[in-house]
């Protein structure tokens, strides 16, 4: 096939253009103010010193954090889209480490908590690993499977055996104070967890930067028979590893929810948090620094998003529409990066 | 028990109908080397257009804006996979992510944020004289909306269209060495547009039996991941018409595994129930998957 690759870029930006633009047309034909919409959701995301810390930066951690996640995976030519299922299985064993440590003290509570959402995360990953290690099944679906599995996992433990005492709602107890992530400040419910997100991000950029590993994981994701032939490099051992980091950094993101922002889990502790993920990392070219920025972007849309629906009544889910479009026009656009070579795709 | 049996047997069929639909339509887009891991979007879409549908023109205009929906977003996958040639598996979560975006916003802006208990016109089964008298199987076989009796049809149509004629030979030629089809004179990308148009159609068929065979009414992500079902039963069905419809009948028995273990009032959790489909899914892949053969050129967007 023969095409004239200036024309493709056009066509990306044409078909969202319609997507966005027929979006928001959709809204204001069926009685919504677009208007006030807009408005709400600047300021939603960044009408105040409040919206900015309590909102947008709250919202953008666990988005960093699994963002970092799909990124270091994508690098490695692993492709993750399980991070809302790890960031799930964290957020559940997070919870169940601080409830089971009860009035331990906070530095004894919180490293542990978040020990173990990022070892339930690495360990939900690591079954997607297995698979594709050693049965040739494709990440993206068994990712995806583990997903549901994850979501109906965490059902059951808020209905079931982690329900509060009173067995009214369905949801945890809430974690003890001491287990709860400390605040910058008492007017802010901006926590340690966004710190904890962006040294993290720093910490994966230096790694895949200046490493022996890093670089290892580069290669693997540029041409994985090439590191294979020419790099004498074990490509299953460096995408066992990478699935392994990945999950636990989503994993880290949910306990990170839990200790910072919720407090107890219940079912719909993640509003898809793991997909917005894949449009971060992707958004930052799947750079560790980048996704900071990325992150916090995404963060603010969102954070806006919910003041639009608030406060416009239009619905957040219309969010994912940009998020889609933000991907497509990316993959369209850097066709060379986000290109699987010669691998078979079962 | 033979009633129980019935039940079951029923039950199976009605949940397979949707997956095999679905399924039929992927074997042909995967036999032309492009896997659609936007199917989700695309039953998700086809389910939005049954009810817009069905609310303005009756279960005939519900399966017609389906169909419309379906083939919708499998173009905006088409653009994208194969006219741009984007990384096939990022697109299609894409689309899905487009459609959950796009309908979830639609459905909260045509019927309010509570969504209404709404009351759409759906297909009953139709009774096939004879055969639904068969003992045990029969009713659950040929009593069923019309839909199932459209799956019986289709999979040995794709399987001698497949196999038999030359549309379908240049089909698989594109799916195992497109540029060989393409030296030959067959039309690479024009060949997957058309297979991945065709997966709309029977993505957007399988959102309307969701909605007008059994639901009877729209939920936001009710398609809840059968897409990706799909995609596995494929796999299971080694990329083979038939061999497809007789997998998405095994998913259809696990669904139904879960309605039976309930009637039974086993003390087990039903979130365990439903994560089986899911399960079972893993669980086939990991056993089939590295011993079966997909097309050559599927999912490689390197290549012509």
């Amino acid at each position: 096939m023969s095409e004239t690759r200036g024309s493709s870029r056009w066509v990306a930006l044409a078909v969202i253009a319609v997507f966005v633009g027929g979006t928001f047309a959709l809204l204001a034909g069926s009685g919504f103010d677009v208007v006030r919409a807009a408005g709400a959701l600047v300021r939603g995301a960044a009408g105040s010193w409040y919206a900015i810390g309590s909102g947008t930066l709250v919202r953008s951690t666990p988005l960093i954090l699994t963002g970092l996640a799909v990124a270091l995976a994508f690098r490695a030519g692993v492709f993750n889209i399980g991070a809302e299922g790890q960031f799930l299985v964290g957020a559940a064993a997070g919870t169940a480490v601080a409830l089971g440590l009860g009035a331990a003290p906070g530095w004894i509570s919180i490293p542990a908590l978040l020990a173990g959402g990022a070892l339930a995360g690495a360990a939900w990953a690591w079954i997607a690993a297995v698979l594709r290690n050693r049965y040739q099944v494709l990440e993206v679906i068994s990712t995806i499977m583990l997903n549901f599995v994850a979501a109906y996992l965490v059902s059951y433990l808020v209905r079931g055996p982690m329900q509060e005492p009173t067995h009214v709602y369905p949801q945890t107890p809430t974690i003890a104070a001491a287990a709860q992530l400390p605040r910058f400040g008492s007017t802010t419910r901006l926590h340690l967890g966004f710190a904890i997100a962006v040294a993290a991000c720093a910490v994966a950029w230096w790694f895949v930067r200046s490493t022996a590993a890093g670089f290892r994981l580069r290669v693997v994701g540029a041409n994985p028979s090439a590191a294979a032939v020419a790099g004498e490099i074990d490509v299953q051992r460096v995408t066992t590893r990478a699935f392994l980091v990945s999950g636990a950094l989503a994993g880290l993101a949910g306990a990170v929810e839990v200790s910072g922002v919720t407090f107890a889990l219940y079912e719909n502790i993640s509003p898809g948090y793991g997909y917005t993920a894949i449009a971060v990392a992707l958004l930052a070219r799947l750079d560790a620094a980048g996704v900071i920025a990325t992150g916090v972007l995404f963060g603010a849309l969102e954070a806006g998003a919910n003041a639009m629906q608030r406060d416009a009544g239009v619905p957040s889910v219309a969010v994912s529409v940009i998020e889609a479009s933000i991907i497509l026009v990316l993959v369209a656009l850097e066709r060379a990066r986000f290109v699987r070579r010669g691998e078979s795709a079962t | 028990m033979s009633g129980a049996t019935a039940a079951f047997v029923e039950a199976t069929v009605r949940s397979a109908t949707p997956l095999a639909l679905a399924a039929l339509g992927e074997v042909v887009v995967e036999a032309a080397g492009v896997i659609n891991s936007g199917l989700e979007g695309v039953i998700l879409a086809g389910a939005f257009g049954a009810l817009v549908g069905a609310g303005h023109g009756g279960v005939a205009g519900g399966f017609a804006a389906a169909i419309a929906a379906g083939v919708g977003v499998a173009a905006v996958f088409a653009v994208f996979a194969v006219w741009l040639r984007a990384d096939q598996i990022i697109s299609g979560t894409a689309v899905t992510l487009l459609a959950v975006g796009l309908t979830g916003t639609l459905y909260r802006s045509l019927y309010g944020a509570a969504g209404a208990a709404l009351s759409i016109p759906t297909i009953g089964p139709w009774r096939i004289p004879g055969l639904a008298s068969i003992p045990v199987v029969g009713s659950g076989f040929f009593n069923q909306p019309a839909v199932t009796y459209v799956v019986y049809l289709l999979a040995p149509a794709i399987w001698w269209w497949m196999y038999r004629t030359h549309a379908g030979l240049a089909l698989r030629a594109v799916g195992e060495a497109p540029a060989a089809a393409e030296a030959a004179g067959v039309k690479v990308g024009r060949v997957r547009v058309w297979a991945i148009l065709f997966g709309g159609v029977a993505g957007g068929l399988a959102g309307a039996t969701l909605v007008l065979a059994q639901a009877g009414t729209f939920a936001e992500n009710m398609s809840a991941g059968r897409g990706f079902i799909a995609i596995a039963i494929v796999v299971l069905g080694r990329w083979r018409p038939m061999g497809t419809a007789l997998a998405a009948l095994l998913f259809g028995a696990a669904s139904a595994f879960q309605f039976l273990l309930q009637a039974l009032g086993l003390a087990l959790p039903y979130q365990l129930f439903l994560s089986l489909p899911y399960v079972l899914t893993l669980l086939a892949l990991a056993g089939v998957a590295g011993r079966v053969r997909a097309p050559a050129a599927l999912a490689r967007a390197d290549l012509p």
